[in-house]
């Protein structure tokens, strides 16, 4: 599922991964680590909403 | 008065302005700006810089590019720019870093500070060839005799925005929070009337800060917990605040609340009338259902001003005529930038006259609701003048929402 900064907007999308923070392809949104922040704002993953 | 001209200190009558024992305000007045990125300021602006005098001397912040000269001449005022060895930049935005390259290159710091986010926007922006140090959350930065301490406020309203605070003199540097759109020679609070600081912090929330209000919640239930003794708040637009600190955070507090209070607002634009005394319709009813009612039509009010009501405007009540089966530019101008806003817990309602068509009206109602409005009836459409009955249908429309309006604070109270 992918999962929305509510901050910036970014999504983050399994599908791709986040490769800037050496999030590899495929990475649940639940399985990305606890420090893992919006490649885009910095905002942590509690400022983060599922996608509909 | 200047007695050497040099690159570092130019020829330029200005002076630093002491804030506190170590703080001296060395930004720029702005008493041209009348439209910052779309929000119109007709008070013109501030690009605050700060310049700390501890042991190591420190620029917080510096200023829009074609004001370089006002603010090394105002630094020059006290001391030798090339004296400074530490510049903090607290936020990217180019009206605050637009001479940081060549302000380095003028002064040579030891070092240039910004937020971890604030790093990458300074070279996305610069592409510098020179390091920049990132400091974290809650980091200290020894300046000798005194400390600053750093604090990241993300997406308030940039992802790199950051607050500096130095402890010795009890002065905040607050990047653009609790800031203002306001050109004065008076650099202080408390020599300018409040309701002049209240509407132009207003206006500069609504318009900048409304988006990231949930940021604003968290900060300021953090901000206790810091044991700041705060004694002034150095923002980087407009008067340092020292008299009305506590009353401008709680302005903060209830305007991120975004509590809306019984009053409308009817925006609208019109091609010959229609629209127009449609809108007349809407309000009256508006009124007559118990409800205050500001009009407010495109072609002599500012999106900015407009998008200020929102802060806590209980209803938004939109028009618009089709114009080549689409919405009228200024109404989707208007209705584009305040969707950016995202403000919370609107009423809203639609109207429109067409010739043919008639799409315009239902674009609103759709663009509304992508606002996350609450949009009460169905929009009112009328084919090119409206007649007796049509008005007495906006009529109805105006009184249904100050009936929505009501039933609502009915509930909340």
């Amino acid at each position: 599922m992918k999962y929305e900064c509510v901050l910036c907007g970014y999504v983050y999308d399994p599908a791709k991964g986040d490769p800037g923070s050496g999030i590899a392809v495929g990475t649940s949104f639940d399985d990305l680590p606890d420090e893992w922040v919006c490649p885009e704002c910095g905002a942590g993953k509690d400022d983060f909403a599922p996608v509909e | 008065m200047m007695t050497r001209c040099n690159a570092t200190s130019p020829c330029a009558p200005f002076r630093a302005v002491p804030v506190s024992e170590h703080v001296y305000w060395v930004g720029a007045i702005d008493w041209n700006v009348r439209d910052f990125h779309g929000y119109a300021t007709p008070n013109g602006t501030t690009y605050n810089a700060y310049l700390i005098l501890a042991d190591r001397v420190t620029l917080i912040d510096t200023v829009k590019a074609p004001y370089q000269r006002e603010m090394l001449s105002r630094i020059a005022s006290v001391i030798d720019p090339e004296r400074i060895d530490y510049l903090v930049s607290n936020h990217a935005e180019m009206d605050h870093s637009g001479c940081l390259p060549s302000v380095i290159d003028i002064v040579k710091p030891q070092n240039v500070f910004a937020s971890t986010m604030g790093v990458k926007a300074l070279t996305d922006h610069f592409h510098m060839d020179r390091d920049i140090t990132a400091v974290k959350d809650g980091e200290s930065l020894s300046l000798g005799n005194m400390a600053l301490t750093f604090a990241e406020t993300r997406m308030l309203h940039w992802p790199d925005s950051m607050f500096s605070y130095l402890e010795a003199d009890g002065v905040l540097f607050s990047n653009d929070a609790f800031g203002m759109h306001l050109a004065t020679s008076e650099r202080f609070d408390d020599e300018i009337p409040w309701p002049t600081l209240e509407h132009e912090a207003a206006k500069y929330y609504a318009n900048i800060v409304l988006p990231y209000s949930g940021v604003v919640m968290k900060l300021l239930e953090k901000l206790p917990g810091l044991s700041w003794s705060i004694k002034a708040i150095a923002t980087d637009h407009g008067p340092v605040w020292r008299e009305h600190i506590d009353t401008i955070i709680n302005r903060y507090v209830r305007w991120a609340a975004q509590r809306r209070a019984m009053r409308a607002v009817v925006t609208y634009d019109t091609m010959w009338q229609s629209t127009a005394k449609m809108a007349e319709a809407v309000a009256e009813g508006i009124l007559a259902g118990g409800v205050p009612v500001k009009v407010m039509p495109l072609a002599s009010n500012h999106r900015s001003d407009i998008a200020t009501e929102l802060l806590d405007v209980g209803a938004l009540v939109v028009g618009s005529p089709t114009l080549n089966n689409n919405i009228f530019p200024t109404v989707i101008d208007l209705l584009t930038y305040l969707k950016g806003l995202r403000p919370q817990g609107l009423l809203a309602a639609a109207f429109g006259s067409y010739g043919w068509s008639g799409e315009g009206v239902e674009q609103v109602r759709e663009l509304l609701t992508a606002m996350k409005a609450e949009v009460v009836g169905d929009p009112v459409k009328v084919k090119y003048v409206p007649d007796q009955p049509a008005l007495e249908q906006c009529y109805t429309l105006g009184l249904s929402v100050a009936e929505a309006l009501k039933a609502r604070q009915h509930v909340e109270s």
